[in-house]
């Protein structure tokens, strides 16, 4: 096998985030300091988002009464489910690589070719309803796949490295979907200014949960998070994954391919990735084109480093995601500028890795300081003297 | 517009990335949120003068306010209904292709009516939208939605670009222009229509250069300005000596071009004479102007005094929503000529054509 060829920045960017997306924490009681720390960090930002507010002239308190009044009626929190379902989608795929220490950036590139791809093949077959929505799914996974795998490849075969590798096919997925779509697949028998492949068949659109409101896709994700926690945290697999994330080195010694692992997971990524586009290829423009939303795989890294790559996590994550987008137009009504809600999002990721270094760190002294303790108490006085 | 955009960031952690994004667009939108409150106050003053109360809501689309072209002229509509009807303005940007929906809806519950979609991507939302909310009425622009309650806005941008055509004709030495497109779909070749109609109407052995920056749906079209202006370079050193670009932020380019070469750049949708440098404002012959402002405060003053039907409103130059622009007075000794082709087209002598 080639040696890696490691890229010194990169390389550096990735060990410092892989130390803060390595779980440090596994009992119980750690856990739960890990959720209070988090809901803490939630809470600081909200504060330092409201002195923003303040210092811009705008009345943090009225902002965020206005915020949970309407974030709590039915139909804005419909929304709020609805956004979160693909982002906890981005956020497993995302999450997936990080277990094995891998940072595939390219989730946002596997999506938007994946459901070209979907849509494309979707409207081209003919399937009974439930059978058709399942089809296009495998094909957006498959497609998915496909698109990590070439990063997989890269990496496994030729040693480049993964975040570049991914970082780059996002650009050259766009490049060919641009492609493909203006060559092959754009429907031109409508004059339409909003420019879509041909539309799927009624036997594919997928059902709402909500009419209009919050699609089927939302049952998908909570399956693909729990199906996550499955194999990655109670499968043989995922342990050998999350062993070769934690020190690839002894994994090896262990037995574990490593590079079967890196290709594998990759390629589950990218499937997991393919999913992400759906709600709106199958639940709301029944096809692929310019409504098709994009940078939902960078707002996965964000969700995903924000849920700490837990299952539960993500999927608090992605509604809190999810409800601070459904009311960021109330607020912009109101004239807070609705880019208040993005800083209010990086601020909360930003507050919880530090937040949550900090008490690793005060939990890691103070255990240190009560081993010497016990230690002290242990060793007769005598002894040293 | 949107796409070229996507992976700006990409190298950066994601919370970085967003961070950098919001604070860049905060100091905009904080700015424009100022001069809403002032103009609020202007509006309630305003509001003594009008008869029924008015509620204005304006979905924009990405870009919003203040992005210089396309959403500002439907943002001076708003304001403008706010001093002169004394309407309430309610706004809402959309940030990604999923708010668009949402902010429809969220203008319609907020009370607000007319609500007006800036552009033809909000067509599909608003037709669900609309058709669940009949008692609202509804305004959509460069798009046309089939629905009892929507007022679908359109331009004859052929009309306004048959006299930037005429204009560039008269005034070329070298009986050589060219014409850049953004996307080519029908809407980008109306304007192409009426700009070689006018110019060959002046002069029919004119030689006209034509390109489009991109195929229909790249979005990257719209905001390739490094496209138009090595496009644009090559047609300048082959002989043409005014270039029309109807493409979005991308027409910087050809102004760009028009510098370096000491040529003539023709700008559109909005005035680009007066949002230029003084440098790039001595090679901006004129503009074809699309005048969205127009079409949101007449929609608004329709509302205002009860015309809550749908159906197809075309601006056109009898009702001045398109136009040409006069900055600078490169065009002062045409002018006759142009007003003589201004008229024969309202008065149905000329029928412009809209594809090429």
């Amino acid at each position: 096998m080639v040696e890696e060829t490691r890229i010194p920045v990169a390389d550096g960017v990735g060990r410092g985030l892989s130390k803060l997306m390595t779980p440090k924490l596994h009992n119980s009681k750690n856990g739960l300091i890990t959720t209070a720390s988090s809901i803490a960090a939630v809470l600081l930002a909200l504060v330092i988002s409201g002195i923003m507010l303040k210092l811009t002239g705008k009345d943090p308190i009225a902002a965020y009464r206005k915020m949970i009044e309407t974030g709590f009626q039915s139909d804005k929190m419909l929304e709020a489910l609805q956004r979160a379902t693909p982002l906890m989608l981005s956020a497993v795929a995302v999450a997936i690589g990080f277990k094995m220490n891998l940072f595939n950036i390219g989730v946002e590139g596997q999506y938007l070719f994946a459901a070209l791809i979907a849509a494309v093949v979707g409207a081209a077959v003919s399937l009974p309803a439930p059978l058709h929505v399942a089809f296009i799914l495998v094909v957006a996974m498959a497609a998915g796949a496909f698109w990590a795998g070439i990063a997989a490849v890269l990496k496994v075969k030729r040693g480049v490295n993964e975040v570049i590798a991914t970082i780059m096919l996002n650009y050259v997925a766009l490049s060919v979907i641009q492609w493909l779509f203006d060559s092959f697949f754009r429907d031109s028998s409508k004059s339409d200014l909003n420019v879509k492949t041909k539309i799927l068949p009624r036997s594919a659109w997928m059902p709402d949960l909500a009419s209009g409101r919050l699609s089927s896709m939302f049952i998908v994700a909570l399956v693909m998070v729990f199906a996550y926690w499955i194999v990655v945290f109670k499968s043989r697999f995922g342990f050998r994954l999350r062993a070769s994330g934690l020190n690839s080195v002894a994994a090896r010694t262990a037995g574990i391919s490593s590079n079967r692992m890196i290709f594998t997971a990759l390629i589950i990524s990218g499937a997991v990735a393919g999913l992400v586009a759906m709600p709106s290829v199958l639940g709301d423009i029944h096809a692929y084109g310019q409504g098709v939303p994009d940078g939902l795989g960078f707002a996965g890294i964000a969700v995903a480093l924000l849920g700490r790559n837990h299952p539960v996590g993500i999927i608090a994550a992605a509604m809190l995601y999810g409800f601070l987008d459904a009311t960021a137009g109330v607020l912009q009504i109101q004239h807070v500028p609705s880019s208040i809600i993005d800083v209010i999002k990086a601020i909360i990721v930003l507050t919880v890795v530090i937040v949550n270094e900090a008490v690793t760190r005060w939990m890691n002294r103070r255990t240190a300081a009560r081993t010497s303790m016990a230690l002290q108490a242990a060793t007769p006085v005598g002894a040293l003297a | 517009m949107r796409k070229n955009k996507r992976f700006a960031g990409v190298a950066l952690l994601a919370a970085v990335g967003i961070f950098a994004t919001a604070c860049g667009s905060d100091t905009k939108t904080a700015t424009s949120g100022t001069t809403g409150g002032t103009t609020a106050t202007a509006g309630t003053t305003g509001g003594t003068m009008s008869s029924t109360p008015l509620n204005l809501g304006i979905a924009f689309d990405t870009g919003g306010r203040g992005d210089g072209t396309f959403n500002d002229s439907a943002a001076r509509g708003g304001d403008k209904a706010k001093t002169e009807l004394g309407a309430k303005l309610d706004e809402l940007e959309a940030t990604g292709d999923q708010d668009r929906k949402p902010n429809l809806e969220t203008l319609t519950k907020n009370g607000d009516n007319p609500v007006i979609a800036v552009g033809f991507l909000f067509g599909d939302d608003l037709k669900t939208v609309a058709t669940a909310n009949p008692k609202t009425t509804y305004g959509i622009i460069d798009s046309v939605v089939d629905a009892p309650n929507v007022k679908s806005l359109v331009f004859a941008e052929e009309q306004g670009s048959f006299l930037v055509g005429a204009a560039a004709a008269l005034k070329s030495k070298t009986g050589h222009i060219g014409f850049i497109g953004g996307q080519e779909i029908d809407l980008i070749k109306k304007f192409q229509a009426g700009y070689a109609a006018g110019a060959m109407a002046v002069n029919p052995k004119i030689v006209i250069d034509v390109k489009y920056l991109g195929a229909a749906g790249d979005n990257a079209a719209w905001g390739s300005p490094d496209k138009a202006k090595e496009i644009a370079n090559g047609w300048y050193a082959a002989g043409a000596d005014i270039i029309y670009t109807a493409a979005g932020g991308s027409g910087a380019g050809t102004i760009d071009a028009a510098v370096a070469s000491g040529k003539w750049a023709i700008g559109v949708d909005s005035d680009q004479y007066v949002l230029a440098t003084p440098d790039q404002q001595k090679h901006i012959l004129t503009s074809m102007i699309k005048r969205v402002d127009v079409a949101v405060f007449e929609t608004a003053k329709a509302v205002q005094s009860g015309d809550t039907k749908g159906g197809v409103q075309v601006f056109d130059l009898k009702v001045d929503g398109v136009g040409y622009a006069t900055s600078g007075g490169y065009l002062d000794d045409v002018k006759d000529k142009l007003e003589a082709f201004k008229k024969q087209i309202i008065d149905g002598t000329i029928k412009v054509p809209t594809a090429p």
